[in-house]
């Protein structure tokens, strides 16, 4: 009889289990901005957007575009054009029909609402025509292979129309992911819930999601092991030991697209008129006194990736003929040497968080070896920015997030017409622009590649950035979280996450 | 009392109005260029452009100014940029955080502060004087982030007794509210108690040594009384006065308090927005702390003036 009695509490102690709500609580670094695809800046936004709003397209883990609200896609008209299918049965939260009008909706908004931030990323569209309900064609002003991939980003989320026309969108974004908006209380918490009548409901397993900003690194450590958070993202690297250690808790990380180099000024005002800016002989040594290896061992605990190109060692893009140097400091006295300048003094602008500064110093050293007078310049994030616009700087430790298609991590720094804020170098070439032309007008790999290749050989000797190193996603979260998958995007995508 | 009083009040508006002045031009000083802090990773110039021009960031210094100026007597302090949201509402959604945290933070310091300075008087030189004396000078020299960062540590990952960070307001769970603001009210009222304590032992010694307080040993009143009747009441005539003075500190002690525990409130609000250079949030703010402070210290000169009516006008 007791064994009958325990049997019964236990059915039904784990059907009340299985009927509760489950919330997955996840730690953001920053409070994100705007919660509407077309104005968003923030990166973090987009990890927010990755619950709300599925896009046209997505990636897997290999950077392969995969479908996501098309189906299927196919180049024509010599890549002057891009006609996807859509997937049928999509309704956005508000109850809305997704089809193609509402393609052709979403991608004008992009291109005509003042202050897009996304026109930019798909300028190349000219128009959109609705071939059917469930078929439309982009046709483009000149080919532009990176499309696709910025329409795997919030370029190709869809609003719903109905929702985007009332002006306060960004206060209760309507879009057709699987999960729908519920509260944001600014600074504090984005609380999503499920999305019931999702098209790929049954990859949905958690009923809430609530993202809370908390921008220090040890704090949102702190409030993972006091059980506060199910899942961080950003652990600091120097943290990932602990997260290893404690039993509690699960440790995760992937490449990402990112990268952090030192741009150096060379034709932005008077402050590239010095040696650095000026003999590629000097940027040559300065390269050569850094050992990367040794910099992110140092300063990331060996969690992070040393590079020298745009895109990670492990990108399809990534150009293999073209290795990290390794460090050689003779060589290096002997340049500076031949550049008649044995002792260079060059000013670093660094943005002044710790982790930056930290390699800054490394850096300061290790350069002094070779010869190097580096004076660090701590410079608070936004002035540094405007610092860089402006050409007040000779040489800029910097970072870039990244883009899954190799043109957004190269184009704007290395193009002529690259925006003023992020071609701070002025690195202008025109058999680069060429190249980079040629790369965006071919969705071939094989011919991009040979392309980027041609790119690599010359702004790799050039040195416009000194690239360093590619930092990692790194994530830790409860035992209790199953399911969990990085991208390279660095995004959490819910489908498949569990709370156990 | 009443002409002095309505003469206070009517020199708030013109201080205001000199702070806005000051705060404003203080703000063109920050380098960088806000349409680039706030235009996102692409800098698409278009997009700078357009911020630039919506937010009249484009137009000479004294035009925006006045333009603000407008805004506020409408009642409109303008918008976020960040984020698009009136800055009035942002005010109000964290200001009452804020007091809340600030509330709690001063009836730590006043219960830790007050029995320590009365204490350490009373015991002059001695072992205890010279502990709590110690213990103030502690309380004053920590940082808030590193005491904030220990007791975070200590309760909340090895003993997992308190939320390390967050907020809930009281209308949702008050247990929950006083749960998250435990740890911050302590790492913030703790610098102020140690200030407290010193004035409250000081104010104490000078009262101690009074005739009325010999008189009334002398007439054979318990210590007890001699000390809580009549010297405390009369030492704490300047300590109300530093406290109600210093509450402005609490407000801009929060700034970091908020920032290790991530507190939605008014200081968090402000260093954000400080490093997006969201300027009309940065301008509401301190017009409105600027506000509190001068209220605080007209409360704090009233206060002042019912504990000790020789000095009334």
């Amino acid at each position: 009889m007791k064994t009958v009695l325990l049997a019964a509490l236990l059915v039904v102690s784990s059907a009340l289990a299985g009927a509760s709500a489950q919330t997955l609580r996840i730690g953001l670094g920053e409070d994100p901005d705007l919660l509407d695809p077309t104005l968003a800046r923030s990166r973090v936004g987009r990890i927010v957007f990755a619950a709300l709003c599925d896009k046209l397209v997505d990636i897997d883990r290999d950077l392969a575009i995969v479908p996501q609200l098309a189906t299927e896609w196919i180049w024509a008209d010599d890549n002057k054009a891009l006609i996807m299918k859509l997937r049928r049965g999509v309704t956005f939260q508000d109850g809305e029909k997704f089809d193609a009008a509402a393609v052709k909706f979403n991608i004008e908004r992009h291109l005509n609402l003042p202050g897009s931030n996304r026109k930019a990323e798909i300028n190349a569209v000219q128009s959109v025509e609705i071939v059917d309900d469930q078929t439309v064609k982009f046709v483009l002003s000149r080919p532009f292979a990176p499309l696709l991939a910025a329409l795997s980003d919030r370029a190709g989320m869809m609003v719903s129309p109905k929702a985007a026309g009332d002006g306060t969108f960004a206060s209760h974004p309507v879009c057709s992911g699987p999960y729908k908006f519920v509260e944001r209380v600014a600074q504090d918490r984005i609380v999503l819930a499920r999305f019931s009548d999702y098209w790929n409901k049954d990859a949905v397993h958690v009923d809430r999601i609530v993202f809370l900003p908390i921008p220090d690194s040890t704090v949102r450590l702190a409030n993972l092991q006091s059980g506060s958070l199910d899942l961080i993202e950003r652990v600091d690297p120097t943290n990932v030991n602990t997260v290893k250690k404690d039993a509690r808790l699960r440790f995760a990380d992937t490449s990402s697209l990112a990268y952090t180099g030192i741009t150096i000024n060379l034709n932005n005002g008077p402050k590239s008129k010095n040696p650095l800016g000026q003999d590629p002989r000097v940027r040559q040594a300065l390269e050569l006194s850094i050992d990367r290896a040794a910099l992110n061992q140092v300063v990331f605990d060996g969690m992070f990736e040393p590079g020298n190109q745009w895109i990670s060692p492990d990108n399809p893009y990534h150009i293999k003929s073209m290795p990290i140097p390794s460090r050689d400091v003779a060589k290096a006295k002997q340049l500076l040497a031949a550049a008649n300048a044995p002792r260079p003094v060059v000013s670093l602008m660094v943005p002044n968080s710790p982790e930056m500064m930290r390699a800054a110093e490394v850096i300061q050293a290790m350069a002094a070896e070779a010869g190097f007078d580096i004076r660090i310049e701590a410079t608070e994030f936004a002035t540094s920015l405007d610092r860089g616009a402006k050409g007040d700087f000779e040489a800029y430790l910097i970072g870039w997030s990244g883009r899954t298609d190799p043109d957004g991590n190269i184009y704007n720094f290395a193009a002529c017409e690259a925006p003023p804020a992020l071609n701070a170098a002025r690195y202008c070439s025109p058999e680069i622009d060429r190249e980079l032309a040629a790369a965006r007008a071919t969705d071939n790999r094989a011919e991009r590649l040979a392309h980027y290749e041609k790119v690599a050989e010359r702004v790799l000797a050039d040195r416009p950035i000194i690239y360093l190193w590619h930092p990692k996603w790194l994530y830790a979260m409860s035992r209790q979280v199953a399911g969990f998958s990085p991208y390279p995007d660095g995004l959490i995508r819910p489908q498949g996450l569990r709370v156990e | 009392m009443g002409a002095w009083l309505l003469r206070r009040v009517a020199l708030i508006g013109p201080t205001l109005l000199l702070v806005s002045l000051l705060i404003f031009a203080m703000q063109q000083l920050l380098p960088g260029d806000p349409a680039l802090a706030l235009a996102g990773e692409n800098q698409d110039p278009a997009v700078i452009a357009h911020i630039r021009q919506t937010y009249h960031l484009d137009r000479p210094i004294p035009v925006r100014y006045a333009l603000w100026l407008e805004g506020v007597l409408r009642g409109d302090l303008g918008q976020s940029i960040r984020i698009q949201r009136p800055v009035a509402d942002l005010i109000a959604e964290k200001l009452p955080v804020t007091a809340e945290l600030a509330g709690l933070a001063l009836l730590v310091a006043l219960v830790i502060g007050v029995p320590a300075g009365v204490i350490a008087a009373v015991k002059q030189g001695s072992v205890i004087d010279h502990s709590v004396t110690l213990a103030a000078l502690c309380g004053l020299s920590v940082p808030n982030f590193w005491l904030g960062m220990l007791l975070i540590l200590l309760f909340s990952v090895e003993l997992g007794i308190l939320p390390a960070s967050g907020y809930v307001s009281p209308g949702e769970s008050i247990t929950r509210n006083l749960t998250t603001l435990i740890m911050p009210a302590i790492v913030l009222g703790t610098a102020f108690a140690a200030g407290i304590m010193r004035h409250t032992r000081s104010a104490m010694l000078q009262v101690l040594s009074a005739d009325y307080i010999r008189l009334a040993r002398a007439k054979g009143l318990g210590e007890a009384r001699v000390v809580l009747r009549h010297a405390l009441h009369n030492a704490l005539i300047p300590v109300v006065t530093v406290v109600a003075l210093n509450f402005g500190a609490l407000l801009s002690g929060a700034v970091l308090t908020e920032q290790v525990f991530t507190i939605p409130g008014f200081g968090k609000l402000l260093v954000d927005a400080v490093f997006n250079r969201d300027y009309a949030v940065v301008q509401g703010v301190t017009m409105c702390s600027a506000l509190a402070y001068l209220l605080l210290n007209l409360g704090a000169d009233i206060a002042y003036l019912a504990l000790n009516p020789r000095l009334r006008p």
